[in-house]
Parts: structure tokens; C-alpha cells; sequence
């Protein structure tokens, strides 16, 4: 049974070949093997999942693990290391600092995801529309940002940003004062925003794009014999096809919003004191981990951190997936 | 064997290799490694009868009855608007690469937008890699060794394992796959602290592996292959290398591994453009800057920029930062194309 590619294929292709009305493979050389070899290779996807499995487990599960651990004990002046069981949880359920940061990242992800997603539908639908004239030109560039590392994005927009030689600065001299500055403290996580939606815009739209490629083509005939518009085509058939990419895309945003760093503290040299230690969850726990030596507390914010983020993503894939069942 | 049914599945689909696997099934058995070479040649066939068959679907979708070719012509609107958003995504690469070739003192008195003073960028770049005892090149150099172990070890255990969950039903497999799918929502940058508070225990940190062995695990890339994996590898295919009396691993390396190609250049994409972009996890892990990647040392120099006292090398920040994206954008645009269907295979097939 080594082979069965029915029962060997995930779930999401099972799926889709049952959506699609797809004849099974069949077993050609359906011949049995004998008993024996049937035995050992029971186990040769072993061979092949084995070698990934154990840096799976070293780098990822362990980790994981020892920071469960470490999250229950605490370094005491007197008595040294001793365990506190859920006191560091506690703790953090009732820090002010780290619930700030969190009200943070949550806004980020409430007001940036949902204009990036938006932007980046819109430019998929906008290539796959056959009206753009050099649609690969736009592709490319569009996408071009993903490449850049954020440490670049987030120097690159620093500098135009700041006051010293940027371009807003040069903006604000040539309008006068009501261009904001977008360093100063409520502007700061818009400007964030603006370096983190630059950064990704263009891979959404891929995603899009491509799940756009990927709808039968018959189906425009079919609308189109049925006079459908060309927004009836984006409404019935575009939007429904691009749903299972549409909650891809977000889980990844909501990922990547929650778990916000690179940016904003790269950004920090600029304004420090707009980019507080605390500007979001993950700037908090490293700050505790390296400036305040507070490793264990510094875990059991990143296992609080790691919990949310999943419930979120839980949420948004299952919220998804009842949208697109009804 | 080459005829192509076109009607059963779009060109897209094509991609996952379906219908090269139902002309492989007129294949003769005995001989797998003839019915691969076959298969790539019904792969050219495949490509000229797509290409050539969707111009006409295209164009019957541009002009499909009397007022079709009227309506759809291009929008001149949406050209516009996408051409904001080209520039969006262009100003600050534009930015970056004009203000690369001033001095120090030009960027602080000429336009940001466009070229002043004088033009320094052969200098800036003398300057860059000759700076501190050329420390620009050993980040370099690190930077490719986490790039090429690191993203390219990746690469291979995704690829192995997704091949193995895609082809092999195996004890435990149920409980890999939610622990795999499980670990895809988990994100790196949540466990950074964690792993360094290990790593350091494990005297690893501050040493080359503490950055390598994290980016070795790729359950993005696992479950890419897997997807891609179970449609483009013919199980006929492995059955057909059996009866030969090829072994297993042989079987994958001299013939799956050609049909997986597409999906292993996009795992291959991710993984070096995550590896190449890393900074959190070497940030956090390593305190000896010889060992640093080119963007945690260029953080570094920025950092000495801002604070008092230090060498203002602003100069160095940005001709350095150019340096650190020409070669990820060359990679990137070379490699680009294979990434539509790989990124199809992911988010799609949901």
C-alpha cells in the first residue's frame, strides 16, 4: 500500500478532484506485491519524511518546549531559579506595557491588512483583466518590493521619511507645515504600514493572480453566453474562485501584523521616542530578553504572543471556510 | 500520446502535469526512465499545444459576439491606476539607487529625487567594501553560506518530505501531516526568543548554525511539494521504476526529482529570499559581527550613524543597502516566472 495515490494526496487535491469530477488514477499495474516487501516498505516514506522530521523537531518542537518551560520558572535574587508555575502568566495577563503593545499590533492589523488586501485584489483583477496594456511589466514591478529585505524597506523609507534629508521634509518645506510628520507619534504606525504594505502589496497580488490564472476559462464562455457583466463576472465567478487564496493571504497578513519587529525597530533609531520598547509584542519580549535579562517572563509573553496568533489565524480560516460552504 | 485533450482541463492546470499523466498511462511499463524522457517530450508538445491554444480562447473572450470587441478594449483608466501603483513600488528603489551615487554631504543638500554633486557611486562602493577591513564582504560571505546551506538544506528536506507524504502512506503519517500544518501557522518570529534561550544553553548561539539550523525548516515549502508532488509525479510512474527493481530513493533522485523541478524553484525562491532577508533570528543570535548577515550589519551601521559620537556613514547605509538587494532582485527576476504556479499550487488548492 505503499503508493496509493488517493489516500497520499492532501486533503485540498482530494477535494478539488472530487470538485472537479476527476476520475481516480487508476492502478495500472495493480499486481500485489509480496507480503515481505509490502512489510518494509510500509516504512520508506519514513526515509523520506525522517531527514526533515528531525530538524523539525530540534529547531522548531524543542524550542517550543523549552520555552514552555523556562515561562514557568522565575530568576529569584535569593534562591536563584524556582518555579513559579503560571505567576509569569498572570503577570502578563495584567501588564500594561505588554496589553499596550498588543492594542497596537491589533489596530495595525485592523487598518493595514484590510487596505493592503484590498489594493492587492484589485491589482490582480486589474492584470487578469486582458484591458491592461504591458500587464507582465506591472506584474514585475509591482511585485519587484517583495525581494528587498525589510531592514532595506525600513532604511530606505526611514530616510525618506526623516526630517534631516527626506523627502517629506522637503514636502513640508515647499506646502508649509500641514504635511504631517509621518514620525511623530500617532503618524508613526501609519508610516509603518505604509513600509510593511510597499513590502507586500505586490505578493498578494500574485497570490491572486494567480489563483485568478487558474479558473477554467470555460467558465467566462458560459458567463458570457449568459450576458453576464463584466462586474457579474467579478461578483459570481472571479471573487468566489479567489476565496481559498483571499484567506491564504490573510493568515499570513495577520501572521506577519502580530508578529511585528522588523520595521518598527529599525525605524527606532529614528524616533525613539515614538517606537517605545514596548511598540509591539515581539519588540517587548526581546527588549526584556536582552536589555532586561528577564528571559523567562520574555517566554511566557512569546507563548501568549504564539497562542493569539494562532486563534486569529484559527479564526480567519474558519470563517472562510463557512463563507465558502454557504 | 500527443494528442491533448484541452477540454478536460484549463491551461493553468496544465502545469500540475494531469494531462501528461493521462498520456503516461498508454506508457509501456517496463520502462520508466523511457516513459519520463517521453513525458518531457510530451511536456514541449504540451507547451506549443497550450500556447498555441490560448490565443484563440483569449481572443474569444475579447471578442465574442457583436458588441464584444467594442466593450473590451484596454481601460485607460486602469492603465493609470495601476500606474500609480507601479510607481509606489518603484519611488524608493529609485530612490535608493540615486542617492547611492552622492557623498555624504550632497544628500544633505541636494534633491532626494535626483542626482546632485557629485557622482560618487564608484567611490561610495570603494569605500563600502574597503570599510572597517572590508567587514561589507565577510557579511557578504555569510550571507551567501546561510543563503546557500541554509535555503538550500531547506529546499531539499521540504522536498524529500512533501515527496514522501505526497507518494508514501507510512505508520504515523496522520500525525505528521497536523503536525506539519500545525507548525505552518506558527510563526518564526514568535519562537526567535525561545530558540536563542536554547541555542545559548546549547552553546550554540553566536556560532553559524544557530542561524542555519532554524532556516533549515520550511513547512511552507513541505506542503508546497506535497500539493505540487501529488499531481505532477505519475504514481504509474514509481510503479512502472518498481518492476524495474529501482529502488526508492534512486527512483526519486533520477526521476521524480525532474518532474518536481517547477515546485522545488519556488520552494527554492522562498526559502533564499527568506534566508538572504533574515534578521530577527540572526539579530538575536549572534554578538560577533564577523559572523553577521549583510542586513543585521547594515542595521549596524546605521545604528552607529544616529548615535552620538559615532561615525556618521550614511553614505555607506545606502550604497551598502543597494549592494544587498541587487543580488536577491537578479535571482528574483531570473527566477520569477516559475513562481505562478508554484504560488498556484499553494494558495489555490486550498
Amino acid at each position: 500500500m505503499s503508493a496509493n495515490p488517493v489516500a497520499a494526496a492532501p486533503p485540498a487535491v482530494r477535494a478539488r478532484r472530487r470538485r472537479q469530477g476527476r476520475p481516480r488514477p487508476a492502478r495500472a499495474w495493480g499486481r500485489p506485491r509480496p507480503a515481505r516487501a509490502r512489510g518494509r516498505a510500509r516504512w520508506t516514506g519514513w526515509g523520506f519524511v525522517g531527514p526533515f522530521l528531525a530538524v523539525f523537531a530540534f529547531a522548531l518542537i524543542l524550542p517550543i518546549g523549552y520555552a514552555v518551560y523556562l515561562s514557568l520558572f522565575r530568576q529569584q535574587l535569593i534562591g536563584g531559579n524556582a518555579f513559579v508555575g503560571l505567576a509569569n502568566y498572570r503577570l502578563a495577563l495584567h501588564d500594561p506595557q505588554f496589553w499596550a503593545s498588543v492594542r497596537r499590533v491589533l489596530l495595525f492589523l485592523a487598518v493595514q491588512v484590510p487596505v493592503m488586501t484590498v489594493l492587492a485584489l484589485l491589482a490582480a483583477l486589474a492584470l487578469d483583466s486582458a484591458r491592461l496594456r504591458w500587464a507582465p511589466l506591472y506584474r514585475l514591478s509591482i511585485f519587484l518590493p517583495y525581494a528587498v529585505p525589510a531592514v532595506v524597506a525600513a532604511l530606505m523609507w526611514g530616510f525618506i521619511y526623516g526630517s534631516q534629508f527626506g523627502l517629506v521634509a522637503r514636502l513640508q518645506s515647499l506646502l508649509g507645515a500641514w504635511v504631517p510628520d509621518p514620525l511623530s507619534g500617532s503618524w508613526v504606525l501609519a508610516a509603518i504600514g505604509n513600509v510593511v504594505t510597499w513590502e507586500f502589496v505586490g505578493y498578494n497580488m500574485l497570490i491572486f493572480y494567480s489563483a485568478l490564472r487558474a479558473v477554467p476559462r470555460e467558465l467566462y464562455e458560459a458567463a458570457e453566453i449568459d450576458g453576464a457583466t463584466n462586474t457579474g463576472v467579478v461578483r459570481w465567478i472571479k471573487l468566489p474562485a479567489l476565496r481559498p487564496a483571499i484567506v491564504v493571504a490573510l493568515i499570513f497578513s495577520v501572521i506577519g501584523s502580530l508578529q511585528l519587529f522588523n520595521e518598527p525597530n529599525v525605524l527606532q533609531q529614528l524616533t525613539p521616542d515614538t517606537i517605545t520598547k514596548n511598540f509591539t509584542p515581539n519588540m517587548y519580549a526581546y527588549n526584556l530578553s536582552f536589555a532586561g535579562q528577564e528571559y523567562n517572563y520574555s517566554a511566557a509573553i512569546a507563548i501568549i504572543m504564539g497562542i493569539i496568533t494562532v486563534i486569529i489565524a484559527a479564526l480567519v480560516q474558519r470563517y472562510g471556510q463557512r463563507r465558502a460552504a454557504a | 500520446m500527443t494528442e491533448i485533450p484541452r477540454g478536460d482541463a484549463p491551461p493553468m492546470r496544465d502545469r500540475t502535469g494531469l494531462i501528461a499523466k493521462t498520456g503516461i498511462m498508454s506508457g509501456l511499463p517496463g520502462h520508466a526512465r523511457a516513459v519520463a524522457d517521453s513525458r518531457s517530450r510530451i511536456e514541449t508538445t504540451r507547451k506549443e499545444t497550450v500556447t498555441a491554444g490560448r490565443k484563440p480562447l483569449r481572443l474569444s473572450r475579447r471578442a465574442p459576439g457583436r458588441q464584444g470587441a467594442r466593450r473590451k478594449r484596454y481601460s485607460v483608466l486602469m492603465n493609470a491606476l495601476m500606474t500609480v501603483m507601479l510607481v509606489y513600488a518603484l519611488l524608493p528603489l529609485f530612490w535608493l539607487v540615486v542617492n547611492a551615487s552622492k557623498t555624504q554631504r550632497a544628500l544633505f543638500t541636494t534633491f532626494g529625487l535626483w542626482f546632485g554633486g557629485r557622482f560618487a557611486l564608484w567611490s561610495n562602493i570603494h569605500q563600502v567594501v574597503t570599510y572597517d577591513n572590508g567587514i561589507f564582504l565577510r557579511w557578504l560571505a555569510n550571507t551567501l553560506l546561510y543563503v546557500v546551506v541554509g535555503a538550500g538544506g531547506a529546499t531539499l528536506l521540504a522536498t524529500l518530505a512533501g515527496y514522501g507524504m505526497a507518494k508514501y502512506d507510512f505508520p504515523g503519517k496522520r500525525l505528521v501531516f497536523a503536525v506539519v500544518l500545525g507548525a505552518v501557522a506558527v510563526p518564526g518570529t514568535a519562537l526567535a526568543v525561545p530558540t536563542f534561550l536554547l541555542f545559548s544553553n546549547l552553546h550554540l548561539a553566536n556560532t553559524p548554525w544557530s542561524v542555519i539550523l532554524p532556516s533549515l525548516v520550511s513547512p511552507l515549502g513541505l506542503y508546497l511539494i506535497w500539493v505540487y508532488a501529488s499531481d505532477a509525479v505519475p504514481t504509474e510512474l514509481l510503479e512502472a521504476a518498481r518492476i524495474d527493481g529501482a529502488g526508492e530513493f534512486r527512483t526519486f533522485f533520477v526521476i521524480s526529482s525532474r518532474l518536481l523541478m517547477p515546485g522545488v524553484v519556488t520552494v527554492a525562491l522562498f526559502t533564499v529570499v527568506a534566508t538572504w532577508n533574515n534578521y530577527f533570528l540572526p539579530l538575536i543570535m549572534l554578538s560577533n559581527p564577523s559572523w553577521y548577515p549583510l542586513t543585521v550589519g547594515l542595521n549596524d551601521w546605521n545604528q552607529q550613524s544616529f548615535s552620538a559620537g559615532g561615525q556618521a556613514i550614511y553614505n555607506l547605509v545606502i550604497t551598502g543597502s543597494l549592494l544587498t538587494v541587487i543580488p536577491i532582485m537578479v535571482a528574483f527576476l531570473i527566477m520569477q516566472r516559475y513562481w505562478r504556479s508554484g504560488l498556484a499550487a499553494g494558495a489555490v488548492k486550498q
